[in-house]
């Protein structure tokens, strides 16, 4: 039996590996990808694009916006000279806010009255613009303080002391790049499962291979073997390059990330191999790996919380694996998670695991044309 | 050119695509299907965030700040016993953060010093743990506000800030995710549909049958691209009466420009699945090629959620590449702004130039040839 398998394992990895543009595929883009998306799927806000639109001429005004030109987060883009400049700029998408001074503004703050900012945004991507606002604020509270104590306002009976745990500076790459491990081991092992059984069906290989003596088992693992084995090396060497060039610390144990990736992969293969077997021709194993794929990485917390979806879609996420490994990953990396911490995400992977592998075995057989 | 050819070349894919209805199934039911998942399941507004709440000595002062919380709706706070309690619920996952009132808070209040209010967010989310800083100096502020106007105290915060959000004054994020996710997901039907198409005339031989008519490659492109065409032309449009329809996202610009930059976005995007199909030459190949190129650098290099301007300039560079980047950009201000020329025109520029490289290369490398 082990003969057997050991030989269909070879077949598959030739297959696979034969074609000079397949075997470029599998190994190429994933790489560039992680570089690529390593560095631009980030929610930090670099360089924001302001532009100032001061009616006051006193000293307040000045200071104020040095405080701004002083930070690395904004870069000035244009002074504007009256209101229906501010219209044109917002609406090119040539600067991101607009920071309106009033024409009292020092005169107000000398007499100890709060002075109105109008600061003008532009929402067409509301995340972004909720981030600005929080830059700004921030800016504006420094500036407070400064103020507050430079001309005798009293102080505030209390204030906030932010800390945060696991990600002092509030990387977002922090978060984003464990993400991308789980983000393109998903796709690689789909890569070389989803469309596997599909191109053996279409091509009639697959009823031959059905009459030999092996049974679906064997196939099965016959199928499952490579995808584990080039997803769990990519998924390795992803960790290496999360670690040692995106510099994301690794806190916890490394043998909870090796078992979670471990059940996250015969997850997904198993989901690759039962879309295949389901599709007759590749045209829909590639529908399939679609109609999997997105919704896999969209509903798993990679890019959007868990939390902020309806509680009918939070339902559906846990027949997620990706949901599960992504929990996994950033708790290693991040929180020092170690195997007992994370159990309540390895069992529901071994289930699904089992399951997807199950039908993909009774697929086999009983999906004939 | 033949135009009876021609027509006899769309009719046979035509009867293909009715033999395998996986091909409608892309064009009709995937964009319900991912507009009906996305529009309800993707959401970037934090609301009744669990916040463990720790107050070592409670008293006046400190309820009243409890309270500020209680009332906010991004917050769902609960009282913990003990800093330690608070943090093994945090590690648990059941909290976000912890605010914590010392036991000398009222005492710092009422004496006029300022009292440190701890607050200890769980960083692993960064873009999470941020926006909840941004509404816990909401309540702080909404506080000190309270406070000023109880004592009949002039507030001592210099800077009164009024923001203006235009576009979107609630911060919906649901109004610019759904014209995003039309580009992302007209990305994929775009490619899907056409991704196999040559490639499956050359794997199963048909394409050398072709080869000895007398219709030409340009025909045979055509051909294969018209059907799809047509038929992507109606998933967008299905998408656009879901998005204004269903999720009631506003389309402040003009239907037509939508239309007409939609269609360039989509001759842009099968020209890359028969570029695609035919370099491949195998359905497998182009299916993977497929998967790698369209998912996800359409979600993560064109603007969809992650800021570009933000992104380091080499990868700047790299999503010009990305013609989903061009369309996302006319959508949200299509949809949301309006018929701003500067940004259609030169988007559809680029989307034209996209479209007519991607067929040009298709064509140029399909010749009548057997090699």
């Amino acid at each position: 039996m082990l003969a057997r398998i050991w030989a269909l394992v070879i077949k598959e990895f030739l297959a696979l590996m034969r074609d000079k543009k397949s075997r470029f595929v599998l190994i190429g883009p994933p790489i560039i990808q992680l570089l690529v998306f390593g560095y631009a799927a980030t929610y930090d806000l670099n360089h924001i694009p302001y532009a100032v639109y001061n009616q006051d001429s006193g000293f307040a005004s000045r200071q104020l916006l040095g405080e701004f030109q002083g930070s690395t987060a904004f870069k000035q883009v244009a002074t504007i000279e009256n209101e229906g400049q501010i219209a044109p700029l917002i609406n090119n998408e040539k600067a991101l806010l607009v920071l309106n001074i009033g024409p009292h503004f020092t005169r107000d703050l000398l007499m100890h009255h709060p002075a109105p900012l109008q600061v003008i945004i532009n929402g067409r991507n509301s995340n972004t613009a909720t981030l600005a606002l929080n830059y700004v604020n921030t800016v504006l509270m420094h500036f407070d303080v400064r103020w507050a104590q430079e001309h005798h306002w009293g102080r505030p009976p209390a204030q906030l002391v932010v800390r945060s745990w696991f990600n002092p500076n509030l990387l977002s790459r922090w978060f984003i790049v464990p993400g991308i491990v789980a983000l393109l081991v998903l796709v690689v092992t789909l890569l070389v499962t989803g469309l596997s059984v599909a191109r053996e069906r279409e091509q009639g290989t697959f009823d031959q291979l059905l009459v030999t003596p092996m049974r679906p088992v064997e196939i099965l693992l016959g199928k499952a073997i490579p995808g584990f084995v080039i997803g769990a090396l990519e998924g390795l060497f992803i960790v290496l390059v999360a670690v040692f060039w995106f510099q994301v610390p690794f806190v916890g144990s490394i043998l909870a990330l090796v078992l979670g990736l471990a059940l996250f992969l015969l997850a997904a293969v198993g989901i690759g191999l039962m879309i295949s077997s389901l599709s007759v021709t590749q045209q829909q194993g590639l529908l399939g790996v679609f109609i999997f794929l997105v919704p896999a990485i969209i509903l798993s917390g990679f890019a959007t919380p868990i939390a902020n979806m309806p509680e009918v879609v939070q339902y559906l996420t846990y027949l997620n694996p990706m949901r599960y490994f992504l929990v996994i990953v950033r708790g290693v990396f991040l929180e020092g998670d170690n195997i007992p911490m994370l159990w309540p995400q390895y069992w529901p992977l071994a289930i699904i695991a089992l399951c997807s592998m199950a039908a993909a075995a009774w697929l086999f057989r009983h999906r004939m044309q | 050119m033949n135009l009876q050819r021609l027509r006899g070349l769309i009719r046979k894919e035509f009867i293909q695509i009715l033999r395998d209805p996986s091909a409608i199934a892309i064009a009709f039911v995937l964009p319900v299907f991912l507009l009906f998942l996305f529009g309800y399941g993707v959401s970037l507004d934090a609301r009744h965030i669990p916040i463990a709440v720790v107050v070592d000595q409670p008293t006046a002062e400190t309820s009243a700040f409890v309270g500020g919380l209680e009332h906010s709706p991004y917050f769902t706070p609960e009282i913990y016993g003990s800093l330690h309690q608070a943090r093994e619920a945090v590690m648990d996952r059941k909290a976000d953060g912890i605010v914590w009132l010392r036991a000398d808070f009222s005492r710092q209040v009422i004496q006029g010093k300022t009292a440190p209010i701890g607050v200890l967010v769980n960083g692993v989310d960064a873009n999470n743990a941020r926006i909840m800083e941004g509404y816990m100096q909401g309540v702080w502020q909404n506080w000190l506000q309270q406070r000023a106007l109880n004592a009949g105290k002039p507030l001592i915060i210099p800077i009164n800030a009024e923001p203006r959000i235009w576009f979107n004054p609630a911060l919906r994020s649901r109004d610019f995710l759904v014209p995003g996710l039309i580009a992302v997901i007209m990305t994929l039907i775009g490619a899907l549909l056409t991704a196999l198409v040559v490639a499956r005339e050359w794997e199963r031989g048909t394409m050398e049958a072709l080869m000895a008519t007398p219709v030409t490659m340009a025909e045979i492109l055509l051909g294969k691209l018209i059907p799809y065409f047509i038929m992507g032309m109606g998933g967008l449009l299905l998408s656009v009466a879901l998005a204004v329809w269903l999720f009631a996202v506003p389309l402040v610009g003009s239907f037509w420009v939508l239309l007409l930059c939609s269609a360039l976005f989509l001759l842009a995007a099968l020209g890359m699945g028969l570029l695609i199909s035919s370099a491949a030459r195998n359905q497998f190949v182009a299916g993977q090629i497929a998967i790698i190129v369209t998912f996800l650098p359409a979600f993560i290099l064109s603007g969809f959620i992650f800021d570009i301007q933000s992104m380091p300039a080499p990868i700047r560079l790299v999503t010009h590449i990305v013609a989903a980047r061009y369309f996302v950009s006319i959508l949200q201000t299509v949809f949301l702004v309006g018929d701003v020329w500067s940004i259609i025109l030169w988007n559809s520029l680029a989307l034209l130039l996209m479209a007519l490289f991607f067929l040009g290369v298709t064509w140029r490398r399909s010749r009548k040839r057997l090699d």
